[in-house]
């Protein structure tokens, strides 16, 4: 469970820093009158959907951390056969990585007001995940033909399990990329579309980000990078 | 007025029903005395607690309920008392840990001549098996199970052949001996639980669990499943007795071995006294 | 720390607070029925979650029915029984106490007591309750599918839940983890809204500290829940594939009724740390709403400040962090290794000392207060001792070694029903007593009030507190009949019989309770906008009940903390929180 327990931590200091922030050891009894009169707790600045999305965002992170820490344990019983990992999966992660990179390109382009970039990048950012999927698609069918089946090894249930949960996760952020890009489309005004351009951007680092996270764990690169962790602590 | 003496009743009565309660636990069988004398000290220190509590409440119902007139006193807060009581608390809630750590630390190290015991669980019913003359339990796996062999005992293994298998029967233990319980499940999670032994440990199958005990009184013990394992939970069940040695030897000698029960008894047999001497 | 003096407060313009988009209703189906007003999906949320758990209390006369007089009622056989132990304890658990208090008690309260028009997502907040309602669905369904519910039950452990040995093994069980992962979807979507609601639709004026303890507690207890929840999404899904697929994440090589089976080396441990991972966060899910809300009861009806308002505070958060490293606390006999033992025993023991604080507090603010006995005071009341109650047997099974002997007897049981059973459910009832006014402008009928909580109260206690000692004496739960042992005398049998007789006297008062919400909605006593001259702002609402968009055309703006009651000087025991200066007078209050 030490995945698990150190997302959490993460995110207790991430609360912990924001409560510090809030004036908690004020006596509020003693503070009455208009919000201006006495040093001010920090607004939320932030939009609620940005906020939103931080808190899913979380969320989405406390999910696949414990897959990460069921892995880990499940990893250490005698029966595992670790899962050679197709090459087709350097592939699709270059196509994801070309997929962030393409929304983080339409958000530049949102705020300078590009709105012909915006909808290219979203466009190519659509597409490069949407082949990623069916990378993915195929990367099983090869494992399949090669005879790993899912129930035949627990590394394999996790590997089908764990890249189905990912995978799934992208298709709901093609829901909302679709709406995103429909609404560029249809020429709404940019800053209306500006803050939908920027949270598409960030869910795909996001996913990126834990993409990358599990393909460690799958080559089991994590493994020996904790060993090696170990080994320099000890 | 009724409101505070009902309160007040409620804590009374309670205190008053843990004093005169004819339910209490049962009388020990085993060197786990210790863990009643923790539960003892935690009735004492949560038990005055819960008094307090209460009472406190009940005379603030009875001094403070609302009359005509009457204006609550303005106090958002009082440091200083809310450090004793956190103070309070912590150290009565150290008195509860510091035993119950200890003990635990007795609990979890086994003593060094401990006799080594199996009991598994199935569905549901209960098997044991003890180490033969050469005082050495046989591997076991799950893939070994046969209608012959209902245990699981590798027959390769030369250490197996003497154990003493007793498939759904009682088990016999000689007082004033330590052991230590292995315990092991085939199909779900069980839970070898004997109430005067205080001690136990679920059985989890594809892991071998124990925790380890003295009997020090003889006398005959229900065992029963506590963990639910299915429909017929509630019916699993077998007895412990607790003998003399001399009987328990006695019993002891009556009972077949694994290689006498999986009717490949002369080979065996054979083998052992070759291999053995 | 500023002390301003009443004359220097100069009123401030109406919040320019960032206004909702509200969606306005064009249609009865759009306004009671799809309807986006967090308060419709509040009381949608609360009657479900009722209904369900009324099958629940059924199931438990039914277990207690069995337990009472064994083998007189001979339709309810072992699998019923456990089939019966199972749905009570998910439905309660989950589908009643955390949707209720969160659902209802979050979507009703949050937007109200922040100054909020609604929640921040309104339509993903629909979408929350219909996918719960779709939860509920499924799993009533079960109870009509071949096999029936599972038997396995509310822990879900493995290798016992998937196998035939367990009734509902071939729907049951599929049903029942398919309905909690869309439990968990649809409060993902719920607990989204609240926290963000929270976080940033507060209205002016509303810093955290001057929050009401009420939504501090549904805050962080919905933030444990979004985190906490994805470990049973997790541990549901694993186990669809062992029983699906045929996977082997928990189930280890084992032989079924003599029969090898296909799967191996999985581990039945791995599903216990994940499902305890939610599973304890869980019990303070429930808990912490029910701190604040009782804070709130307790402040408002002995007309006192609640004391230690900033310790109240950072014992929430205190909690709400610990509880994420206690979870091997439902481990300790496992099998797990023993070394954990010392930690979570030791963790487990230190969440006691913030929970003693805030217990401290309640009964604090009720010293030198202004006691009034109403319904809601009474709840809170009782709360105080059964949560004391099951507060202090955690003790006993939080330290490792005393949990030995105690665990899967009845005295867990007895434990747990006392501290997240009868506790959560006094302050659900003193809530409603207490919101009732506010949801629909009449008070619910005091006398039947009363007739209630002390049915309720004293029956609940004598059903939970004796069964404590059955437990001590040795008597294993999830048994349908304990049958003949030789350390069970025959006045067991007698206590056990008087349990399920005072059972089914509390389940009929909730009957009556249910009569009083139903007959007060036409005929009870007019309330007013603030029959309890509380002091938040969900009382300062133009209307009553309140009307789409909650505060006509300007958000009210805070100038004060939740709890200025018989402050001195002021010309009334209250002063509203949207009120700048304690001396005009007040609008909103009852006559």
């Amino acid at each position: 469970m030490s995945a698990i327990v150190l997302f959490m931590a993460v995110i207790a200091v991430i609360a912990g820093w924001w409560l510090s922030q809030q004036r908690l050891m004020s006596k509020p009894w003693l503070e009455e009158g208009a919000l201006g009169d006495f040093p001010a707790a920090h607004e939320m600045t932030w939009p609620a959907a940005k906020i939103g999305l931080g808190v899913f965002l979380a969320v989405v992170g406390s999910l696949f951390a414990l897959f990460i820490s069921a892995y880990s344990m499940r990893m250490n019983m005698t029966d595992w056969r670790t899962l050679p990992v197709p090459g087709l999966l350097w592939f699709n992660t270059a196509v994801l990585v070309l997929s962030s990179v393409a929304l983080q390109w339409a958000y530049v382009a949102a705020r300078r007001d590009d709105m012909e970039d915006v909808v290219i990048g979203l466009c190519a950012g659509g597409v490069a995940a949407v082949t990623f999927l069916v990378g993915q698609l195929l990367a099983w069918q090869q494992l399949r033909a090669a005879g790993y089946f899912v129930a035949s090894n627990p590394s394999n249930s996790f590997f089908y399990m764990i890249t189905a949960a990912h995978g799934l996760h992208l298709i709901g952020g093609l829901v909302a990329l679709g709406r995103t890009t429909a609404k560029a489309w249809r020429g709404v005004e940019m800053p209306q579309l500006r803050l939908s351009v920027e949270l598409c951007a960030i869910y795909w680092h996001f996913l990126l980000l834990i993409w990358l996270a599990l393909l460690g764990l799958l080559t089991g690169w994590t493994d020996e990078f904790v060993d090696i962790c170990r080994r320099l602590l000890t | 007025m009724a409101v505070a003496i009902i309160l007040l009743l409620v804590a009374v009565g309670s205190v008053l029903f843990h004093i005169y309660s004819p339910w209490w636990w049962t009388p020990i069988a085993t060197n786990w005395s210790y863990i009643d004398h923790t539960i003892s000290i935690t009735f004492w220190i949560t038990g005055v607690v819960f008094f307090a509590v209460i009472a406190f409440m009940a005379y603030c119902v009875f001094r403070f309920h609302h009359k005509e007139g009457r204006q609550a006193h303005y106090n958002p807060e009082n440091k200083k008392l809310e450090w004793w009581l956190s103070i309070g608390t912590a150290i009565g809630v150290a008195a509860m840990l510091a035993p119950g750590l200890f003990v635990w630390h007795q609990f979890v190290t086994v003593p060094a001549d401990a006799t080594e015991i199996e009991v598994m669980g199935q569905q549901w019913q209960w098997s044991f098996r003890l180490p033969g003359k050469d005082g050495r339990m046989g591997t076991t796996d799950v893939r070994y199970i046969s209608p012959e062999n209902p245990m699981g005992v590798n027959r390769d293994d030369k250490h197996g052949q003497d154990d003493v298998v007793i498939e759904s029967g009682e088990l016999h233990l000689p007082v004033g001996k330590p052991v230590k319980v292995l315990l092991r499940s085939v199909d779900v999670l069980h839970d070898f639980y004997v109430p005067e032994f205080r001690a136990k440990m679920d059985m989890v199958p594809g892991m071998v669990t124990y925790f380890w005990m003295t009997p020090i009184r003889t006398g005959t013990f229900d065992v029963l499943c506590a963990e639910l394992c299915g429909s017929a939970h509630a019916q699993m069940r077998t007895k412990v007795i607790v003998d003399e040695q001399s009987e328990y030897d006695a019993w002891l000698a009556q009972q077949k071995t694994f290689a006498e029960l999986s009717g490949r008894n002369a080979v065996t047999k054979a083998t052992y006294r070759s291999g053995g001497k | 720390m500023v002390d301003v003096p009443y004359d220097a407060v100069t009123e401030v313009p109406p919040a320019e607070v960032a206004e909702v988009d509200l969606y306005h209703p064009r249609s009865w189906w759009t306004r009671y029925v799809f309807s986006q007003d967090a308060k419709v999906i509040a009381i949608q949320y609360s009657l479900t979650a009722t209904a369900i758990g009324l099958v629940a209390l059924v199931l438990s006369w039914l277990m207690r029915l069995q337990l009472g007089f064994p083998g007189t009622f001979s339709f309810i056989d072992a699998n019923q029984y456990l089939q019966f132990i199972t749905m009570h304890g998910m439905i309660m658990v989950i589908y009643l106490l955390t949707a209720l208090f969160l659902g209802g008690f979050g979507n009703y309260l949050i937007p109200l007591m922040v100054g909020a028009r609604d929640m921040v997502f309104p339509y993903v907040n629909m979408l929350s309750y219909w996918i719960y309602l779709l939860a509920v669905l499924v799993l009533a369904s079960t109870f009509f599918v071949p096999g029936g519910p599972t038997g396995a039950g509310w822990t879900l452990y493995p290798p016992q839940a998937i196998l035939a040995g367990t009734p509902g093994q071939d729907w049951g069980i599929v049903l029942m983890l398919a309905s909690l992962i869309l439990f968990i979807i649809g409060f993902t979507m719920g607990g989204l809204n609240y926290v963000v609601t929270v976080l940033q639709a507060r209205t002016r004026g509303m810093t955290l500290m001057r929050m009401p303890l009420t939504v501090w507690g549904i805050f962080t207890a919905t933030i444990m829940a979004l985190l906490a929840f994805p470990a049973l999404f997790v541990a549901s899904v694993m186990m669809l594939f062992d029983r699906l697929l045929g996977t082997s994440f928990f189930m280890p090589a084992l032989v079924e009724m003599g029969q090898q089976m296909k799967y191996g080396g999985g581990s039945p441990i791995l599903f216990q740390h994940l499902f305890w991972f939610f599973g304890h966060p869980e019990v303070y899910i429930v808990a912490l709403p029910a701190f604040g809300i009782v804070s709130d009861l307790i402040s408002v009806h002995a007309r006192k400040n609640i004391f230690g308002y900033r310790m109240m505070v950072w014992a929430i958060v205190a909690i709400g962090a610990l509880s994420f490293i206690v979870w091997a606390h439902h481990m300790y006999v496992s099998g797990m290794h023993p070394k954990f033992g010392f930690f979570f025993a030791t963790t487990t023991l230190i969440i006691a000392v913030p929970t003693a604080i805030k217990v401290y507090n309640w009964v604090l603010t009720l010293w030198r207060g202004d006691i009034h006995l109403t319904v809601p005071m009474l709840f809170a009341l009782g709360f105080i001792i059964t949560f004391v109650n099951g507060g202090l047997t955690g003790l006993f099974l939080g330290n490792v070694v005393v949990d030995v002997p105690l665990s899967d007897t009845m005295f867990v049981v007895a434990h747990f029903h006392m501290v997240m059973g009868v506790a959560p459910i006094m302050v659900v009832l003193g809530a409603i007593y207490h919101w009732y006014p506010k949801m629909t402008g009449r008070m619910l009928n005091d006398a039947l009030g009363k007739f209630h909580f002390w049915v309720t109260f004293l029956g609940a206690y004598l059903i939970f507190f004796p069964m404590h000692y059955i437990g001590l004496l040795g008597v294993p739960r999830r048994y349908h009949d304990i049958g003949e042992a030789a350390f069970i005398p025959s006045s067991t049998h007698t206590l056990n019989a008087f349990i399920s007789i005072m059972a089914l006297i509390v389940g009929f008062a909730q009957m009556v309770f249910l009569f009083n919400l139903a007959w007060s909605y036409f005929k009870g006593r007019p309330s007013g906008g603030n029959p309890w001259r509380a002091t938040t702002l969900e009382w300062q609402t133009p209307e009553t009940p309140p009307g789409h968009g909650n505060w006509g055309k300007e958000l009210p703006v805070v100038y004060r903390w939740a709890y200025d009651y018989s402050v001195p000087g002021a010309p009334q025991d209250f002063i509203p929180q949207n009120q700048p200066r304690a001396t005009p007078v007040l609008q909103g209050a009852a006559p």
